[in-house]
């Protein structure tokens, strides 16, 4: 956990003061609506088909037991007792009151939760892995530096007017779980031959109307200068990336007129004319920020506890420890996915109960700690195994069991059409009629490692082209129809989908989607050949042939 | 009809033909020809303090003058969400 | 138009040229970019002060050689949205070392003030007279920092290193 100290405390403060007056004024009138627009985005607050949305940041995507009871409390008092967890690490609730928001800000910055820079054209919550600091086998934890760049990144006097929207992720493990390669920024931590902590940095990339995998602008950069390396992305950005189309105006394009070379020059030769701007960050600042990180106080555990052993006689208890718990870098230790996806539900939603209760648990069981992964899936990092069948049995009462995690019903959605104002189609009502063909966990596990991403609009926030499966929804003359991609991942390797054939109406995407994955089960080479590696090996001809021979 | 949401609260309304709005889409003014509706989108443009956003948005008319949304997305934002939530106590 | 200056409500001593119009025989003067460039030196022996409007969309290295001799020099911001003059005030400041007026024009409203002080601007053409009159209470809307910039406040991480080395010393 990142403990805020005074400084931070009086900023957040500072900021829901601003944000008062500015509503204030808006209220009454001396700020037009088209003045008050950006204010409002840069403090979290879109305006959405019924009513005002609330985006409120998690950074890197790491919660105490405390700061998700505020949670719960903003989504009572403010809001319909629900909250809907995102794909990059917020929170949103969808139907709060612009007069009653400075209230919900100052309720949250007693806790240390702010809603800073979480729309807007400026830099957006940084993002890392949900496992961070528990994962084994990561290179170190790189929530230190995700914390560096958020202070650096916050109302930055610089970059907070920039073309468009600006994303940054940090992983420091392989396996790539924050989605690096389709962030403005990437940032992959690694030790260099010297033993030196730095980064691999990508740019450009990006879903949307026009998907990019990020490309490698520079292969290492020490961690010392990441910050003004960071700066000089951001400096060539704003002075050069286009304003004149909005849909031309992220650095993707950017980089893509340029070409990832000359671009790269640019950046090289902004930073060199940088100099010493006081951005370095030696070793006495870095551990600053780390001092500030707690860690668990783990005891030494046996790798196989007796409750353990026992509790593997029940059939349903495994089912959930073989699907929803993870190994921990520490002996005797778990992590374990808390799945937002129960069958029938909008996916990543949970209930105000139910975010109190997860509170009680993680106070119990997770030494007060939770987290939220982009799989809109929340998580339990530290978890002694012996205490695992309790927490099973008290995750059950609550719904936040189902053991799909990874599966074919552990789907992303946007909130679609039934909630924002630039969708043009559902995304929920379909993700919800899926969960209910696969709600079988027999044939979901048999399926194995399956994704499927919805989003509503061509702005993809349910990230459409990386998911396994791929449903994006469009408008023909009216109606709902919906575009499949198959072959698309958001991993190390990365890739965006192909498209299988014209769009279906909404009524057969669900059978569409049952075609594919039963076109998959007779064609896989073996039961470990996941959906997306048949894909790869097979290409989209068969999956295309089955869905549309008799359409 | 024109449509927008409430300042204060973000509430779907509708422009009246009292020059006001009203959260009921039957008290919605109708409107048939494209300078009346371009005129009654001028109206409800002018007050930027009151409502956020004002559009002109199809309405179906029923036998019985019953006004319905004209489409999908007109419906959502005056029946509401289609989708089942999760259960919230009350 | 009120002009905020050095933190105060203040005459306006520079007259606004337009392209095409006749240059007043002495008078402060703020001249666009192109017209600048046509003619620098003829300009910049006059008696009166002499300032630059540089558009955003402008690469500052041809106005660098002048810096030394402007009294001041206008970014523009054709939109609060636009924020390409706030890198352009920074790379003034803070690699040109530019210490004339750097003056905010444009859609300059209230709830900027704060990034544009930060960036370097010292003068500001607001829109409103109301976010004018607001000038002084709004710069001091923020106590924390986390960027170093060229305005010299010390940083958040600055302050809890000195914080830091207070406490060991102490020990």
């Amino acid at each position: 956990m990142y403990a805020y100290d005074e400084l931070d405390r009086t900023l957040i403060n500072e900021r829901v003061s601003e944000f008062r007056d500015q509503v204030k004024r808006r209220l009454s009138g001396e700020l037009t609506e088209d003045e008050f627009k950006m204010l409002r985005l840069q403090n979290g607050v879109y305006l959405q088909l019924h009513a005002y949305m609330f985006r409120v940041a998690i950074p890197y995507g790491t919660l105490s037991s405390k700061q998700l009871r505020a949670l719960a409390r903003v989504g009572r008092r403010y809001d319909r007792g629900y909250g809907h967890f995102t794909t990059r690490q917020n929170i949103q609730f969808n139907w709060i009151k612009l007069a009653e928001l400075p209230d919900a800000l100052a309720d949250l910055a007693e806790v240390g939760i702010h809603a800073m820079q979480t729309s807007g054209n400026n830099m957006r919550n940084v993002t890392s892995d949900q496992w961070a600091g528990v994962a084994p086998g990561e290179v170190e934890d790189p929530r230190i530096w995700s914390e560096i760049l958020r202070q650096h990144t916050t109302l930055h006097p610089e970059f907070s007017f920039l073309p468009r929207k600006f994303k940054i992720a940090i992983t420091a493990s392989e396996h790539d779980r924050a989605a690096i390669k389709v962030h403005d920024i990437g940032l992959r931590l690694y030790k260099n031959a010297e033993g030196e902590t730095g980064f691999e940095v990508l740019v450009g990339g990006g879903l949307g109307r026009t998907p990019f995998i990020g490309k490698t602008i520079k292969p290492f950069v020490h961690g010392r200068d990441i910050l003004s390396y960071v700066e000089a992305i951001l400096r060539v950005y704003n002075q050069y990336g286009r304003r004149d189309n909005i849909y031309k105006a992220r650095i993707k394009i950017l980089v893509h007129e340029l070409g990832i070379e000359k671009f790269a020059r640019e950046v090289d030769d902004e930073w060199k004319q940088m100099g010493d701007v006081g951005l370095t960050l030696d070793h006495s600042v870095i551990e600053e920020v780390r001092s500030r990180f707690s860690y668990p106080a783990y005891e030494k555990l046996p790798h196989m506890p007796d409750e353990l052993k026992q509790a593997a006689h029940d059939p349903l208890f495994e089912r959930w420890r073989r699907n929803s718990v993870f190994p921990h870098k520490v002996q005797g230790y778990s992590i374990v996915t808390l799945s937002l996806k129960p069958v029938g539900a909008p996916p990543g939603d949970a209930t105000s109960d139910q975010m109190d209760a997860v509170a009680d648990l993680a106070d119990r069981y997770s030494f007060g700690e939770i987290r939220v992964g982009h799989e809109q899936n929340l998580c339990l990092p530290h978890v002694a195994k012996r205490d695992l069948p309790q927490l099973w049995k008290a995750l059950d009462r609550i719904g936040l069991a189902t053991p799909n995690v990874n599966l074919v019903t552990d789907i992303i959605a946007c909130p679609g059409l039934d909630y924002c104002s630039l969708a043009n189609a559902r995304s929920i009502p379909i993700a919800q009629e899926l969960t209910r063909r696969f709600a079988n966990h027999d044939t979901a596990e048999l399926i194995g490692r399956l994704h499927i991403n919805i989003s509503g609009c061509i702005n993809a926030c349910g990230h459409h082209h990386v998911g396994h499966i791929g449903i994006l929804g469009v408008e023909k003359n009216g109606e709902e129809y919906y575009q499949i991609t198959i072959g698309g991942r958001a991993d190390e390797g990365a890739q965006m989908g192909t498209l299988i054939g014209p769009a279906i109406p909404y009524a057969e995407v669900a059978d569409v989607i049952e075609d594919i994955v039963e076109a998959y089960l007779a064609l896989r080479d073996r039961p470990e050949e996941l959906f997306v590696d048949a894909v790869k090996r097979l290409g989209v001809e068969p999956f295309k042939e089955r869905v549309y021979a008799t359409r | 009809m024109v449509t927008a949401n409430r300042t204060w609260d973000g509430v779907v309304i509708y422009r009246t033909a009292q020059q006001g709005w009203s959260a009921n889409l039957s008290d919605a003014v109708i409107v048939r020809t494209s300078d009346e509706a371009r005129t009654l989108l001028g109206e409800a443009t002018a007050d930027d303090v009151g409502a956020i956003g004002p559009y002109i948005a199809p309405v179906e008319l029923k036998d019985g003058g019953e006004i319905k949304p004209g489409n999908l997305r007109e419906h959502i934002r005056s029946e509401g969400l289609t989708i089942d939530l999760l259960p919230v106590p009350a | 138009m009120p002009l905020v200056k050095q933190g105060r409500i203040t005459t306006d001593l520079f007259a606004h040229v337009a392209d095409g119009a006749e240059l007043p025989g002495d008078g402060a003067i703020l001249i666009p970019a192109a017209r600048f460039l046509e003619d620098p030196e003829t300009l910049l022996k006059r008696a009166g002060k002499v300032g630059v409007i540089w558009p955003n969309n402008r690469d500052l290295d041809e106005l660098v050689p002048y810096l030394g001799r402007l009294a001041a020099v206008a970014l523009v911001f054709p939109s609060f949205r636009d924020g390409r003059a706030y890198s352009q005030a920074r790379l003034l400041r803070e690699r040109h070392g530019f210490d004339g007026e750097l003056r905010a024009t444009g859609q300059v409203l209230r709830d900027q003030f704060v990034f544009m002080l930060r960036a370097g601007f010292d003068t500001f053409e607001v829109r409103k007279d109301s976010d004018a009159e607001a000038f002084a209470s709004t710069a001091k809307s923020y106590s924390v920092f986390y960027q170093p910039t060229g305005d010299g406040r010390l940083t958040a991480l600055h302050r809890r290193m000195q914080l830091r080395h207070s406490e060991s010393a102490g020990q």
